[in-house]
């Protein structure tokens, strides 16, 4: 075996050993698969606190990811959080009267919207909105308000 | 007492004023050098056979060391990360941070760091040894133009050879850290991979770490071969040489790191 062939293997095999880790870190490691789009319709929903929200993050029901959040704007009327959602075409058959609450996942983990399934016969379309929202909760708010409860409490 | 104190002070000034002029004096020859080589850059890309003699020295050989290292460095983040998280009651993270920090950080860093050892160190010596036995001259001699044959092709060698290098080192790592959290200490095998998974962006975590990964292979590659290039044709001018090029390389990409890491995650 010449010395050039020699180093035509290593060099493949460098490749071959990159490309393999390429599509390791692609499949396995990181959310490649979730960059491509899947065929998706939109919705959104108001919120009056979107908390640690973020785009992409997921949308759920009952756990499985039906979506993703594609952006959070403030409604220019209202001045609530606006959260538009690509929820995928698999999916489109969503009643009317479902609603939305953003969840924690786990005590520290990540945000996401959560849809309640109703009980309509009518469906979201394309453009639809969740007309029953739940905000995050906010730890501050819910501190106080059981502040509140208690001192009242005293009182009586 | 007057007379001493002036001259003393005129003598500090001087000395200052010195190293300041051969600090710019040699980031001078730097840029000189890489001026010089830019243009020799697309002849030595055509060169097929050269390259690939040089990205077969430079990443081919430095595969044991960078496979042996990533193992390591992942299975010591998986049993330092369970150690912390179970403190929290979220050991299945260690996914996730074992991930996070060898795709945004040691893939990069430490397989820079250790190319700088293993692979810019050779190419200084090789180069300074070709420059005190004349050997570069002789090229000239012959008309051949010693930066199109022998420094192009090194550098474009590093600068291809390190990114795949820090890729396979990542992935390594990420084996080393699953085979000691899930094989070993027991943490969920399919929370360990869907963690990760939902943490890790492929943009703004693994494009990025690709970057610094090129940087960095850019960095020692101009560093490497510059010193080899101006060394002191010598065999203890090689020697210092083949030092500095280490020592500098490898505080350059950690400083470089720094700046990159700030400018991409914020």
């Amino acid at each position: 075996m010449t010395r050039q062939v020699k180093a035509e293997i290593g060099v493949g095999l460098l490749v071959l050993l990159t490309l393999v880790s390429m599509v390791f870190i692609a499949l396995k490691v990181s959310n490649f698969n979730a960059m491509q789009d899947r065929p998706s319709y939109q919705l959104e929903a108001l919120f009056s606190n979107v908390g640690g929200l973020t785009v992409r993050a997921p949308v759920k029901v009952s756990g499985v990811t039906i979506g993703r959040v594609a952006e959070i704007s403030i409604d220019p009327i209202s001045y609530r959080a606006k959260v538009l959602m690509d929820i995928y075409n698999d999916y489109d058959d969503l009643p009317m009267d479902s609603s939305a609450s953003i969840l924690t996942s786990g005590l520290l983990g990540s945000q996401y919207v959560g849809i309640e399934i109703g009980g309509d016969e009518q469906v979201l379309a394309d453009g639809g909105r969740f007309d029953y929202t739940q905000s995050a909760l906010v730890l501050e708010n819910l501190i106080g308000r059981l502040m509140v409860s208690l001192t009242e409490g005293g009182d009586k | 007492m007057w007379a001493w104190t002036l001259s003393s002070m005129t003598q500090t000034t001087a000395w200052l004023g010195r190293i300041a002029l051969n600090f710019l004096q040699s980031l001078g020859k730097r840029a000189f050098f890489v001026w010089a080589v830019i243009p020799a850059l697309p002849y030595s890309a055509w060169r097929i056979r050269l390259l690939m003699k040089q990205v077969y020295f430079a990443g081919v050989l430095s595969l044991p060391i960078i496979l042996t290292a990533g193992l390591f460095v992942g299975m010591v983040l998986g049993l330092q990360g369970h150690h912390i998280l179970t403190t929290y009651n979220s050991e299945e993270a260690v996914g996730t941070m074992t991930a996070l920090s060898l795709i945004r950080e040691l893939g990069p860093v430490v397989a820079a760091l250790l190319f700088a050892g293993r692979a810019g160190s050779a190419l200084t010596a090789e180069v300074g040894l070709m420059k005190s036995t004349e050997q570069l001259s002789a090229l000239e001699m012959m008309a051949v133009d010693p930066m199109k044959f022998v420094i192009a092709p090194r550098i474009l060698a590093s600068i291809i050879a390190l990114p795949m290098l820090a890729m396979i080192f990542i992935a390594t790592g990420v084996l080393g850290g699953y085979v000691v959290a899930v094989g070993w200490l027991g943490v969920d095998d399919g929370a360990f991979w869907a963690q990760m998974s939902e943490q890790v962006d492929w943009q703004a975590d693994v494009i990025n770490g690709l970057i610094k990964a090129i940087v960095f292979g850019i960095l020692i590659a101009i560093i490497s071969l510059y010193e080899g290039y101006e060394s002191v044709p010598t065999s203890e001018g090689v020697s210092r040489a083949t030092t500095r090029s280490v020592v500098h390389a490898s505080l350059v990409v950690l400083g470089v790191d720094f700046i990159l890491t700030s400018l991409m995650f914020t």
